[in-house]
């Protein structure tokens, strides 16, 4: 049985901007440790002779000719905007970071 | 508890150096200058009006899908070959997760545990000559974020009210290049970064595959600094100053960082492991944010893009396409120019090799291109706190120029007003020069004639001295000409007359 702890939960909650109760915490602490066990048991099938790999697909190097393509107006960029000004995106101010 | 001591003031140079040894490391983005972007079609372009340079998949709206643009990645591999780098076989995407504004996916598509380009190393050449060897960690590809301005009283994003974002950069390919730890510059590390970057620049400039404008953003230097007791090997721990965007600035953002370190060290302080910002007004930097679970960052592989495989023999043929080295390159235009070293290595570093080499290209002998560019426009770029080759003077201006005074129809010092013309954005110099009126005085209408005649009536005895032999008290009528013409007089035009009234032959 995997160990996650509900600190583990609350770090990666915050990390992922989620907002959780003590309950929630408390609850996918446990459901996350099932999952991970879970995902764990693929490697019981396999032998450790097979790569790990990161893609399903038995695909390499699908590149994009350097050719330019279509682009938005101004005011098609920002149609999903919350808000904006002067064409750009408007967003709350950042504090910690330049 | 005791507070922990995390500032000071700093010590000065001399005092830093005597108890602490400097430890640096660099992580050089940049901007690769392909016609498209990294992940998509849209163009790759400066200056445009905000969004307008961008797609689905710039603005990361949902659902959309990456696809790599495969020049980026023979640019990426020519980057890696030119800093000596093992090129991976096969390597892959990561994304690196953060949320903030100017990434608009929430992550940036970046390579974390496999580079495509690794273990590299350049030899920096110094002021005097002197070889330093930085160790090259990785060059890894990437791609750049959106452009935030920060509205407010302030411009600053201190006190600023929100902000705004424009997703034009969003996307465009970036190769981000890391060093190891950089150790032993001593008093040098300074000069060293600033030469780091410098020959980062010129590599990419000379592989042509950036438009490396530091002033635009095109190379873009982090400067990691740490400062360890005299005598001992375990690194302290490090500040690093964030987008460092001059040559000089980094010069200074590098010697300021040692400094503060040493201050706060001395003092029986810690060093705060955080970001440090640049500010080119105080020559100083300030706080950023401390280094937390900001930078945690769970990269995982990108699951949207399929591994790059290298083959040896494509990695050949690029690596027979590079141009020659910088290095090389200093080398044969030190032989073919007849420069001293010492004049070489000033026009080195102030970084107007090209410049000089287009101008020579244009016609003009190398000595009178050195001149130009390291005397007179050096000194107007330093008067705007400029690098020169910043000023937008144009290798065919000097030449232009040069060919206005050969033949005879300006003198030197109009020329240099001329320059100053052509910065002021007046146009070229040929039409400055009629525009203004600034030829020199033609004997047509026997103008220089009647000036030099004056100038001899008021100067008896020196027109004793000439007609005596002492050719060279005509030095002391060139003078009184100059005035009387406004500058624009031809020196060798009224020496000519001069001996012709005295009847003196040459």
């Amino acid at each position: 049985m995997s160990e996650i702890s509900r600190t583990d939960v609350e770090h990666l909650a915050k990390l992922a901007h989620i907002s959780m109760t003590e309950a929630e915490l408390e609850k996918m602490a446990g459901e996350l440790a099932v999952i991970v066990d879970s995902v764990r048991s693929v490697s019981e099938a396999v032998s450790g002779e097979v790569p790990a790999t990161s893609h399903p697909l038995p695909l390499t190097n699908v590149f994009r000719e350097d050719e330019v393509g279509h682009v938005f107006t101004a005011e098609q960029s920002l149609l999903n905007a919350p808000d904006a000004e002067a064409g750009r995106f408007k967003v709350p101010a950042i504090l910690d970071e330049e | 508890m005791t507070e922990t001591l995390t500032d000071a003031e700093p010590l000065s140079y001399e005092q830093a150096l005597e108890h602490f040894d400097p430890v640096l490391g660099f992580e050089v983005h940049v901007e690769l200058n392909t016609k498209t972007k990294m992940f998509s079609s849209a163009p790759n372009a400066f200056g445009d009006e905000p969004n307008t340079n961008v797609n689905e998949v710039c603005l990361g709206l949902p659902g959309t899908l990456p696809v790599v643009n495969g020049k980026a990645v023979e640019y990426a591999v020519m980057l890696g070959l030119a800093l000596n780098c093992q090129i991976a076989e096969r390597c892959r995407f990561a994304r690196k997760q953060y949320f903030y504004p100017d990434t608009p996916k929430n992550w940036q598509t970046s390579q974390y545990d496999e580079p495509i380009a690794f273990d590299g190393y350049l030899d920096i050449e110094l002021d005097d000559g002197e070889v330093f060897r930085v160790e090259i960690e990785r060059a890894h590809m990437e791609e750049d974020a959106g452009k935030l301005t920060h509205a407010g009283t302030s411009g600053r994003i201190q006190g600023a009210d929100y902000s705004l974002v424009d997703y034009n950069r969003s996307g465009i390919p970036l190769v981000e290049i890391v060093t190891k730890p950089i150790v032993g510059a001593g008093a040098r590390a300074p000069e060293l970064a600033r030469a780091y970057v410098s020959a980062v620049r010129d590599i990419v400039k000379g592989l042509g595959i950036s438009d490396a404008k530091m002033e635009r953003g095109n190379v873009r230097c982090d400067a990691n600094v740490s400062m360890m007791p005299k005598g001992t090997t375990t690194f302290g721990t490090r500040s690093e100053t964030k987008n460092v965007n001059s040559m000089r600035a980094v010069e200074h953002a590098v010697t300021y960082e040692m400094r503060r370190h040493a201050g706060i060290l001395a003092a029986g302080g810690t060093i705060v492991q955080e970001t440090r910002h640049w500010q080119e007004g105080s020559r100083t930097t300030s706080s950023g944010r401390p280094k937390s679970d900001a930078d945690d960052y769970r990269y995982f592989p990108e699951p949207d893009l399929v591994p790059i495989v290298t083959t040896a023999a494509w990695v050949e043929e690029l690596r027979a396409q590079l141009p020659e080295p910088p290095a090389e390159r200093r080398r044969r235009l030190l032989a073919a120019w007849g420069f001293s070293e010492q004049e070489f290595r000033d026009v080195v570093a102030a970084g107007l090799l090209d410049e000089i080499e287009e101008t020579v290209a244009s016609g003009v002998a190398p000595s009178v291109a050195r001149k130009w560019w390291m005397g007179e426009i050096s000194r107007l770029a330093n008067a705007r706190d400029l690098e020169p080759a910043a000023l937008g003077v144009q290798p065919a201006t000097i030449a232009e120029l040069n060919a206005l005074i050969e033949q005879g129809r300006i003198n030197d010092k109009i020329a240099r007003q001329v320059l100053e013309h052509v910065i002021a954005g007046e146009g070229a110099p040929e039409e400055i020069v009629s525009a203004r009126g600034l030829e020199v005085v033609s004997d047509d209408d026997g103008a220089l004639t009647a000036a030099v005649e004056k100038a001899m009536a008021e100067n008896p005895d020196v027109v004793e001295k000439i007609a005596g032999g002492k050719l060279k008290a005509i030095g002391a009528l060139i003078g009184p000409v100059m005035k009387e013409t406004r500058g624009q007089a031809d020196a060798g035009a009224v020496r000519k007359i001069v001996l012709t009234k005295l009847g003196i032959e040459e």
